[in-house]
């Protein structure tokens, strides 16, 4: 009865015939995820031991011990390679296990600095009896490394720990690779937030798009005008992100190499905005006069950019990231035509009738504000639909259409030479029954016609859960591991990962790593993991 | 409270195709604080008068009543006060006790419960028949809930708890209301499918204690099918040993299984396990040699197995004890015995099922092998004085059933399920159903609403068939569902079956039914249960289990 479909009948023994082949395949470097770049491993295989088991720095590391990003993640890795490890204080134990070195080697000191659009991740592995040599350019590289590192050391039958003779020469395919939370339609506790942060490493994401505010609520507190969450939050005490939130998640980002893009979306999408800036949206009218509602923000008054000014003024320094989201998208242009002053504004402008051109006026006023606070901006594809004028370092984020047609916002977008970041394919909130991960799986990003000079304009993409109906009830499972099946065509090698079926089994084993590490990731199929979920 | 976005809700229930703009499209649509006129009642209780008169809850307490024939020796009440009292006032708070002011005139100091039949059934199990009424009346000094059997108290008391709210200085009140409440239908049920993901039993008694804050009272326990076989059976250990995904960490042992009856029990709900044949038993087979059809490949076995072989003698012996011990580990006067989707291409490949079908004269109608099997499994169940249920392949084929078999309709669409419906009760059989409620089925946006509207009475049929639909059951198959994502996957989806069910047949409002819906999701939140957001919105106390 499990079967209203006809079809489904046929795929039980399909997948229990992929199933085999995990089973013999598991305990391979193969399983790791997102695939390596390039891997070689053999069968010869190293006992670990968590008492013998040590990291340090390479004696040419730029990076030595004090070095935060580093310590800290030994510290976290040490956990996640040995998960059954209790740490054994007052036991006496004189361990004849033979000791394992993890040497990391980082060619910068980048410890105290932030992740940004052009630090290298990429890192070289071996893996050899007694000793692991890791070697990066940078400590965000050896973050990297150290994950696959975590994914190489698996668990015999009887518990105790190995890792195979591996060589691993890797780097991203795409220097960005997002997740976007909303917390606007429903608030994420601080909580869910982090928890998404450890999952993204996991699956070597990089980049947090946090879409902090939009219409249903304003939960950042902003110093400089802190009537913005009192009034626009759901709830001014609890529903809010306060100053020291927002450097928490900065921080944790940071310690895994992960940048942390805002977006503070306007003029659309800012009904919230509205409840504690008074004259900030524009009024619409109805029959002559205001009707009591409120649209974009108002482009027509030198108030509004006043705000603007000090409120990215505030954001940039708060957030540490070279990039700003300006959002720009969705504008409805009805309540800025209902509004006289709107539009006696449009004729000193000489807009004629075209709102397009009051919403590029408006966007362009917002991102000369960015630019001179020294951000680069990036704006959703209407921006760019709407107005081809704009700065040429800006950054288009395509979010609508088909393959077909995004492809082509793809080809027109990077041969006007701007950089793309691409979403459309991935908007996970999108949920339907069945493996919809094979559809995020096999999208070909760079599959339009376009020189290669093009094709570098794609820096890369974006997965994104709107929150019209998540929460911190149902983010995670909803989450992962369909983000991580992004995450593996952002980062590896696509020719090496054109085959979904071959991504199957290993995509299995990484969503009970993650399971195992606390992460609710739902299954993607029958089956079981070892160690199942032990929360409700 | 809520902030609703009522309009849109509708709006994006029906334009969930679309590509999806990155921030909903919502035109002159205010946020509307809308709360119903029956506050968070879920579901809908049959006869409700209420009014504005608010009490507050000073050193409150839940009794029982002078004349009640249950005592403090009934453990499913004793245990239900201190659940109760825990959802409203938290565990471990000392309510009232440093107050040192009296009691009010507008205080309310207890609630009273009272059983008004001579045998209250709180040492027995539920049961299809039981009596789950109620009378509430909420007036001073103290309320009232009065039922004539545990069964209906503990309906009460959840209804009472949802009465209960808090005041803008955060003080508990309740306002003055009387209800007469009772089920529409007798059996609510939710199956669980423990067989294609093991459940943690923790799972499955967190989604007990959620059934009873919607008042469903039926666990269809799917335990086992093709994919894993986690029940540990006392008489055939292999089948667990060698059928389960891992036989000491994903099995259900005698003593997990007494504490899920147990546990629901308490909550007043029955546990029906299924263990369905002859198909879907692909896991049955390792640990039972010979009871699964060997199919072949021309004129040789080809390794692999179909459904049971009904050509044994060996097969029935099994049957016979199986049964046997499933009727005295599950107490509930039913069991579920499956029969559907028979796959006959491997009953067909195999020369001895042939011969078989030609010495009884079926000729090539599989259909009647499939009738001649589940014709002495009947009739083995039976001898264990349980009635039965099926899905509904097994009454489609023609099988000989006993009068108060109950058919459970889980195909088709909306036509189809229909006319399936009456043409089980023109037969004069009890029927369940299941079709519009899939739950496992997602899709993006709300559908939830899609579940509220369907009616299992809804059928061309007199009254005396429409009599004989006792219920429905909402599933949630396991294929893509573990304990990482199916409490949130059910909640409050499911809810919206478990008003169908119990309330009355015109409680149909939609916009009104979204808000007690959104406020019973969040009361669900607070009280631990992950249940997912309906739309953009808050609530006061988010999830914190993360």
């Amino acid at each position: 009865m499990s079967a209203v479909s006809s079809g489904q009948q046929t795929r039980p023994m399909y997948y229990l015939l992929l199933l085999m082949i995990l089973q013999l395949g598991l305990h391979t470097a193969e399983g790791v995820w997102p695939l390596p770049q390039t891997l070689i491993s053999s069968t010869e295989r190293f006992p670990l031991s968590p008492q013998a088991f040590y990291f340090g720095y390479g004696r040419q590391s730029a990076a030595q011990q004090g070095c935060s990003v580093l310590d800290e993640a030994f510290k976290r890795y040490f956990s996640l390679i040995f998960p059954d490890y209790t740490s054994a204080y007052g036991i006496l134990r004189f361990s004849t296990d033979k000791p394992f070195t993890v040497e990391v080697s980082v060619d910068r000191a980048d410890c105290d600095g932030y992740p940004d659009e052009n630090s290298s991740e990429r890192y070289n592995m071996s893996v050899f009896a007694g000793r692991a040599s890791l070697k990066a350019e940078t400590v965000w590289g050896a973050l990297r490394g150290l994950e696959t590192l975590s994914q190489l050391v698996y668990q015999d039958d009887f518990g105790s720990y190995f890792v195979n003779k591996t060589d691993i020469e890797d780097f991203p395919r795409f220097q960005f690779r997002g997740i976007l939370l909303d917390t606007s339609r429903h608030y994420l506790p601080v909580q869910a937030i982090l928890k998404t942060l450890d999952a993204m490493a996991y699956s070597k994401f990089n980049v947090f798009h946090w879409h902090i505010v939009d219409d249903p609520s304003f939960p950042y507190q902003s110093r400089t005008f802190p009537m913005l969450s009192s009034k626009g939050a759901f709830h001014p005490m609890t529903h809010i992100y306060t100053q020291s939130d927002v450097r928490r998640v900065i921080s944790y980002a940071r310690m895994r190499g992960i940048r942390v893009l805002p977006e503070f979306d306007s003029p659309g999408h800012t009904k919230s905005w509205g409840q504690g800036q008074p004259d900030l949206l524009t009024p619409c009218y109805k029959g002559g006069i205001p009707s009591g509602t409120f649209g974009p923000v108002n482009p027509a008054l030198p108030s509004t950019y006043q705000f603007m000014a000090a409120l990215f003024k505030e954001v940039s320094s708060v957030f540490p990231d070279s990039y700003i989201h300006l959002g720009g998208d969705e504008v409805d242009f009805s309540c800025w035509k209902s509004n006289p002053y709107v539009r006696a504004f449009m004729q000193k402008m000489g807009f004629g009738s075209d709102f397009t051109k009051l919403e590029a006026f408006y966007m362009e006023k917002i991102v000369n504000i960015t630019s001179a606070l020294n951000k680069t901006s990036i704006v959703w594809q209407d921006v760019f639909d709407y107005h081809e004028r704009i700065p040429k370092d800006t950054v288009l984020h395509i979010w609508k259409g088909t393959p077909a047609s995004y492809h082509d916002e793809l080809s027109r977008m990077t041969k006007a030479g701007m950089r793309v970041v691409l979403a459309a394919p991935w908007y996970i909130n999108h949920i339907s029954y069945g493996q919809d991960w094979r559809n995020y799986y096999t999208v070909q990003p760079l599959n339009f016609s376009g020189t290669e000079e093009q094709k570098k304009l794609v820096i890369g993409g974006e997965v994104c859960m709107w929150g019209e109906y998540v929460d911190a009830t149902n983010l995670t499972p909803r989450l992962w591991p369909r983000a991580s099946a992004a995450a593996e065509r952002l980062w590896s090698d696509e020719k090496q990962t054109s085959n979904v079926d071959k991504a199957f089994p290993r995509l299995q084993d990484f969503r009970c790593k993650l399971v195992r590490r606390g992460i609710q990731a739902e299954p993607l199929y029958v089956g079981h993991c070892k160690q199942e979920y032990q929360g409700v | 409270m809520l902030v609703l976005l009522k309009f849109v809700v509708l709006l994006l229930a029906l334009g969930s195709g679309q590509a999806r703009q990155p921030h909903v499209v919502v035109e002159d649509a205010e946020p509307v604080f809308e709360p119903s006129k029956f506050g968070s009642l879920w579901p809908l209780p049959q006869k409700l008068k209420s009014t504005q008169d608010a009490f507050k809850l000073t050193s409150f307490r839940i009794v029982d009543a002078k004349d009640s024939s249950a005592g403090p020796s009934c453990n499913i009440l004793q245990n239900a006060y201190r659940r109760y009292y825990e959802y409203m006032f938290g565990a471990g708070q000392k309510q009232g006790v440093f107050k040192l002011r009296r009691s009010g005139p507008s205080d309310l100091t207890g609630l009273q419960v009272w059983i008004t039949s001579a045998d209250s059934e709180c040492d027995g199990y539920p049961s299809v028949k039981s009596d789950e009424s109620y009378e509430l009346s909420v007036i001073q000094p103290f309320a009232v809930l009065k039922a004539p059997k545990v069964w209906g108290a503990l309906h009460g008391l959840e209804t009472f708890s949802q009465l209960v709210y808090e005041d803008e200085y955060g003080a508990k009140s309740v306002n003055a209301t009387i209800i007469t409440d009772f089920p529409r239908f007798k059996h609510r049920g939710i199956l669980l499918d423990t067989s294609r993901h093991f459940l943690p039993i923790k799972v499955i008694l967190a989604n007990l204690e959620t059934m009873a804050m919607n008042k469903f009272n039926v666990f269809h326990w799917h335990i086992v099918d093709d994919q894993s076989f986690p029940y540990l059976s006392r008489t055939f250990p292999q089948l667990s040993q060698q059928g389960s995904y891992h036989p000491y960490t994903h099995v259900y042992t005698p003593a997990d299984v007494k504490m899920v009856i147990e546990f629901a029990r308490l909550r007043g709900i029955r546990v029906v396990p299924e263990f369905d044949t002859p198909g879907h038993t692909q896991s049955w087979g390792k640990g039972q040699p010979d009871l699964l059809t060997p199919c072949y490949s021309g004129p040789k076995p080809s390794g692999a197995f179909g459904p049971v072989n009904p050509i044994l003698n060996t097969t029935y012996d099994f049957m016979t004890q199986f049964f046997k011990e499933i009727s005295t580990v599950f107490p509930d006067g039913y069991v579920h015995l499956g029969g559907d989707e028979v796959d006959f291409t491997c009953w067909k490949s195999n020369p001895d099922i042939q011969r078989f079908m030609d010495a009884q004269g079926f000729g090539q109608d599989y259909s009647k092998l499939e009738s001649f099997y589940i014709q002495k499994l009947l009739d083995i169940v039976t001898t264990t004085k349980k009635g039965y249920m099926i899905w509904q392949e097994v009454f489609d084929n023609g099988v000989k059933l006993k009068p108060d078999t109950i058919i459970h309709v889980w195909k088709g669409n909306q036509q189809q399920y229909q006319s399936e419906m009456a043409n089980v009760t023109s037969s004069g059989y009890q029927t369940l159903l299941s079709t519009p409620w899939y739950l496992n089925r997602i899709s993006y946006g709300q559908d939830w609403n899609v579940f509220y509207k369907a009616d299992p009475q809804d059928f061309k049929g007199t009254e005396k068939q429409k009599a004989l639909v006792i219920g429905g059951e909402a599933c949630l198959w396991g294929e893509y569902v573990d304990a990482t994502n199916l409490t949130p996957r059910l909640w409050p989806r499911a809810s919206a079956v478990g008003e169908r069910l119990w309330s009355s047949k015109d409680v149909t409002d939609i916009n009104d039914a979204f808000n007690r819906l959104s406020a019973h999701r969040c009361r669900m939140v607070e009280r631990g249960i992950p249940a997912e957001p309906l739309f953009s919105s808050y609530c006061q106390r988010e999830y914190k289990g993360i």
